[in-house]
């Protein structure tokens, strides 16, 4: 007869190894912590004094060994988010609004969804390496546009999803009270679900813009790079990224300096962005 | 509980006025399908430009491709199996570190937290993914590879030297490098979806298990984990998708050379950053083609494996949705 008691050998076995696994999972946990505290605090360790310098904000990217700023990469970075948001998100909206009203049970909308899912992990550089083919190099021309082109793309499956997601939350109860006044769906739609689910929905775009700040893939053969000011979207165009890889892989320490400001002022601005959206989406509820 | 009829809360009973009541109905319905119809279309559309780019080298080597190791720009012969191999390598690098760790912080969030803590927590896991991928790059050139390099890798080249696998000088970039930032970087994907699948597990079956005397452990290893495992399998899927398209952070650090090297401490290649390094310096059609066919076998991968990981968490969820 064997009890649970402190002294049998099995029951104690069984504690120990239950502790001991449940202290690996805290390790994992630490481990985990770890590298963001690392990270983060490199980051604003060696960009901190950059991100001072009021030099950064107005002056243009140096050629090596000359004092300067990122003043044309900020201003280029603002430019192509802007934009690939304003492109990419009524697209999403839309769409992510078929799926959530019109489409229940269609086969579209169920494939949709799901290759939706598909785009929105899909490698970065595969969609520069697709804005390329069936832009730029038709026009001959890296540009701001090809750019923007890129990061809209990336921006469309997350809006999608988001706002599938949201206005599957808003009760038929909203929608049948519209429809019971004889609002037609559209506008059961624009005045009644759209803004039941607007934080939710504002929540997924911020969402989006936070992730198109920071990458660089989709830009390597889209927007280029340009050492000047230039707001022409038409020509290549500087931004943040794309001159932080081209600094960071570059010998000079002058230019290394400028990379890890120009770091931490990307990282800044999503981590600002991403507590924003959580914010404004836990107030709700 | 089913004497209750699903009236307006389930989200499934269909609502709606007569069709097309107006014309502004017909008009936005058919605005969203529209859209709906471009975003259906989208990865088609990317496969074909990616096929139609890579026309000259499908051509020219065929299936060989795949296997030739050779890069050779000037003598116009070129073959993915570096590139593969990097990539293969150091997505396996990064689910060997990051699938165990990521288990560990979803067990922790599911079943050790205190309540208070579960969200702060979780927030900061879910930050890593956050930060771009750039940041993770040039932390590891500058940061992480000096001190790899200074004092990690060479004990690992002392105990496991003989291993083909860990011979050779320790240069700090890498096979290992780049698996281990890679890791890293996984590790919010896998642990979101552990989370999450975790939390489907009926609070019912985990009782009757504590009640049964079982401790957190065997609990989680022999209740939870079973039940989950197909989302479990789903979420590392999940992981390995973001593993290997991943660009920035690996072209960092992995050393980019085109050389077919056993040893994880060689600098070596990925598809992902022989694209970003040599794509706008290419010369001729046939190099071109090479590069884009190299994004197309990149992009057939990662598509394949994560439409599987989305089927097996979709079956999770719909056997979850019979069970309730």
């Amino acid at each position: 007869m064997s009890a649970a008691t402190a002294a049998n050998p099995r029951y104690r076995a069984r504690k120990r190894q239950n502790a001991l696994l449940l202290f690996i999972s805290c390790l994992a946990l630490a481990f985990g912590l770890f590298w963001l505290v690392w990270i983060l605090g490199t980051l604003f360790y060696e960009g901190g004094t950059a991100l001072l310098r009021a030099t950064l904000y107005y002056q243009m990217t140096p050629p090596p060994g000359a004092d300067g700023g990122l003043a044309n990469a900020i201003v280029g970075s603002l430019v192509l988010v802007t934009v690939g948001t304003l492109l990419g998100t009524p697209v999403g909206i839309l769409a992510g609004t078929y799926l959530a009203e019109y489409g229940k049970g269609s086969w579209l909308a169920s494939a949709t969804r799901f290759l939706n899912d598909v785009l929105l992990s899909a490698p970065s550089i595969v969609i520069g390496l697709f804005v390329y083919s069936v832009y730029v190099a038709q026009v001959k021309h890296f540009s701001g546009w090809a750019g923007a082109f890129a990061l809209s793309l990336i921006v469309i499956p997350v809006v999608v999803r988001t706002t599938d997601d949201m206005l599957k939350l808003v009760p038929n109860s909203l929608r049948e009270a519209a429809i019971a006044l004889g609002a037609p769906m559209w506008k059961v739609i624009m005045l009644v679900t759209y803004r039941a689910a607007r934080v939710g929905i504002m929540t997924g775009i911020l969402l989006a813009v936070a992730r198109i700040s920071g990458e660089t893939a989709p830009l390597l053969f889209t927007a280029l790079n340009n050492q000047f000011w230039s707001l022409d979207m038409g020509k290549p165009m500087s931004n943040l990224p794309m001159v932080i890889f081209q600094f960071a892989m570059s010998p000079y320490a002058d230019w290394h300096r400028l990379a890890w400001g120009g770091a931490a002022l990307i990282t800044l601005a999503v981590l600002v962005l991403n507590i924003l959206a959580r914010l404004a989406f836990h107030k709700k509820d | 509980m089913s004497a209750v009829l699903p009236i307006s809360e389930s989200a499934d009973t269909e609502v709606r006025p007569a069709r097309h009541a107006s014309w502004g109905d017909a008009l936005f319905e058919n605005v969203t399908r529209f859209f709906a119809l471009v975003v259906f279309s989208l990865l088609a559309a990317i496969l074909i430009s990616l096929v139609v780019g890579s026309q000259v080298t499908l051509e020219k080597y065929g299936v060989r491709f795949l296997w030739n190791p050779e890069w050779d720009p000037v003598r116009e012969d070129f073959g993915a199996l570096v590139p593969i191999y990097g990539t293969l390598m150091t997505s396996l690098i990064a689910l060997l570190i990051g699938v165990p760790v990521s288990f560990g912080i979803a067990l922790f969030l599911t079943e050790l937290s205190p309540a208070w803590l579960k969200r702060p927590l979780g927030t900061a896991i879910e930050l890593l993914a956050a930060i771009p991928s750039i940041i993770y790059g040039m932390w590891g050139l500058f940061v992480f590879a000096p001190i790899f390099q200074s004092h990690l890798q060479p004990a690992l080249i002392n105990t496991f030297g003989a291993i083909p696998l860990f011979k050779g000088p320790p240069l700090g970039i890498g096979m290992l490098t780049a698996g281990l930032i890679l890791s890293i970087m996984v590790i919010p994907f896998i642990t979101a979806v552990m989370r999450d699948v975790f939390e489907l597990v009926p609070p019912l079956l985990k009782e009757s298990a504590y009640g049964l005397g079982a401790t957190t452990w065997e609990v989680v290893w022999k209740v939870v984990l079973p039940y989950t495992k197909v989302g479990v399998i789903g979420g590392v899927m999940l992981g390995l998708g973001r593993a290997l398209g991943e660009t920035m952070a690996v072209t960092f650090v992995i050393g980019n050379a085109h050389r077919l090297a056993v040893s994880l401490n060689a600098p070596a290649n990925s598809i992902a950053s022989a694209l970003a390094n040599e794509f706008t310096e290419a010369v001729g059609d046939v190099y071109f083609s090479a590069l884009i066919e190299l994004g197309l076998i990149l992009f057939l991968i990662t598509t394949i494996v994560l439409a599987l990981s989305k089927v097996l968490l979709l079956r999770l969820s719909r056997h979850e949705g019979a069970k309730t």
